[in-house]
């Protein structure tokens, strides 16, 4: 199948990519055909700033075994250690 | 410069064709040796984008006898960039809008008509996207033969939510201009062998020519010789069809 889901979300933050470190804007998170990982099917997230063009992108393409580990790990550090998204402003 | 595809050399170029609203956008263009006349294909990529397995599929209809062009269908959200952030840029954009794409298919069609080789015949095929753009552009364009390769979202809406714009289009059905071969995987969800039943039936309703092939063994993207999703034998014999159905219908008798 095709999944065409896409889930989008405004991000704050910073992504290194080919040409070094950018802002980001955006981030693209879906789970359908990778582009390089030998699997039908994988969680895929593209870190974008589009006002940079479509060449500024920190592409991940993660099993779903990696990427339900990868979700729970971030759950887990944020958890432990930030003192909640209400604490700092995002930076633009 | 020249490429060797199915035993014949084909000549192959990037060119700059008229799309939708006379845009200027990217195309690959593979012809046959000769003078011909040959008939034409309209090749439409699937969501990863305009990529080199896709290129490979244009050159083996050059291969074949066939003037073929792979529009970028991608080219206004990123030109220049690689295919894979031009797909992840249009998929953030939400997809190909659907009245972009029938000019654009317009714009091809007008092309390989243009040319001094052309037999006048036309004809379009798509994979996965690309392969409800193929049913839709048959349904809004004059053309002479049309092959669907698992195209999801033909008859079925894409769940609630999410930002895709495509829309079910099986109303259009009515107005499909030519033979339409379409040809599907049983283990596909998106289309699922109920979604192309449907299809089916709503076809011979309206009493369109068209063959429908479903592939035991084969899910989505069986064609694509680059992924896992690959079956040879399926991909195989659906050449095969493919390339009858196009001998069949866009020849200039």
């Amino acid at each position: 199948m095709c999944s065409h889901h896409t889930e989008r979300i405004e991000a704050a933050g910073s992504a290194k990519g080919p040409a070094g470190w950018f802002p980001l804007r955006l981030a693209s998170v879906y789970f359908d055909h990778p582009q390089h990982t030998l699997a039908d099917h994988t969680l895929n997230i593209d870190f974008l700033n589009p006002e940079l063009g479509p060449s500024t992108r920190v592409a991940v393409e993660l099993t779903e075994r990696s990427a339900r580990s990868l979700a729970a790990a971030i759950l887990a550090a944020l958890d432990a250690t930030a003192p909640g998204p209400a604490a700092v402003p995002d930076p633009r | 410069m020249s490429d060797t595809a199915a035993g014949h050399d084909v000549a192959t170029e990037t060119v700059r064709i008229p799309g939708h609203q006379g845009d200027e956008i990217e195309a690959y263009l593979t012809r046959p040796p000769g003078s011909g006349p040959f008939a034409g294909v309209v090749v439409l990529h699937h969501l990863p984008g305009y990529d080199e397995a896709t290129k490979q599929i244009a050159r083996t209809f050059a291969g074949h006898g066939y003037t073929a062009i792979l529009p970028n269908l991608h080219w206004r959200e990123a030109p220049g960039a690689s295919p894979d952030d031009a797909a992840a840029a249009v998929r953030a954009a939400g997809g190909v809008p659907d009245d972009r794409l029938v000019g654009d298919v317009d714009g091809a069609a007008r092309f390989l008509r243009s040319l001094p080789s052309a037999n006048g015949k036309v004809g379009v095929i798509g994979y996965c996207s690309g392969g409800r753009q193929a049913f839709l552009a048959a349904c809004r364009l004059p053309l002479d033969a049309a092959v669907d390769c698992y195209g999801g979202f033909v008859v079925d809406a894409p769940p609630d939510g999410l930002p895709l714009k495509a829309r079910p289009i099986v109303g259009l059905a009515a107005d499909l201009s030519c033979p339409l071969l379409g040809l599907f995987g049983a283990e596909d969800s998106r289309p699922s062998p109920d979604e192309t039943a449907r299809l089916s039936r709503e076809l011979a309703r309206h009493g369109k020519t068209f063959q429908f092939h479903t592939y035991e063994g084969a899910g989505h993207g069986f064609f694509a010789v680059d992924r896992p999703s690959y079956r040879p034998e399926a991909a195989a014999d659906g050449w095969t069809r493919v390339l009858g159905w196009f001998g069949r219908h866009l020849s200039a008798q």
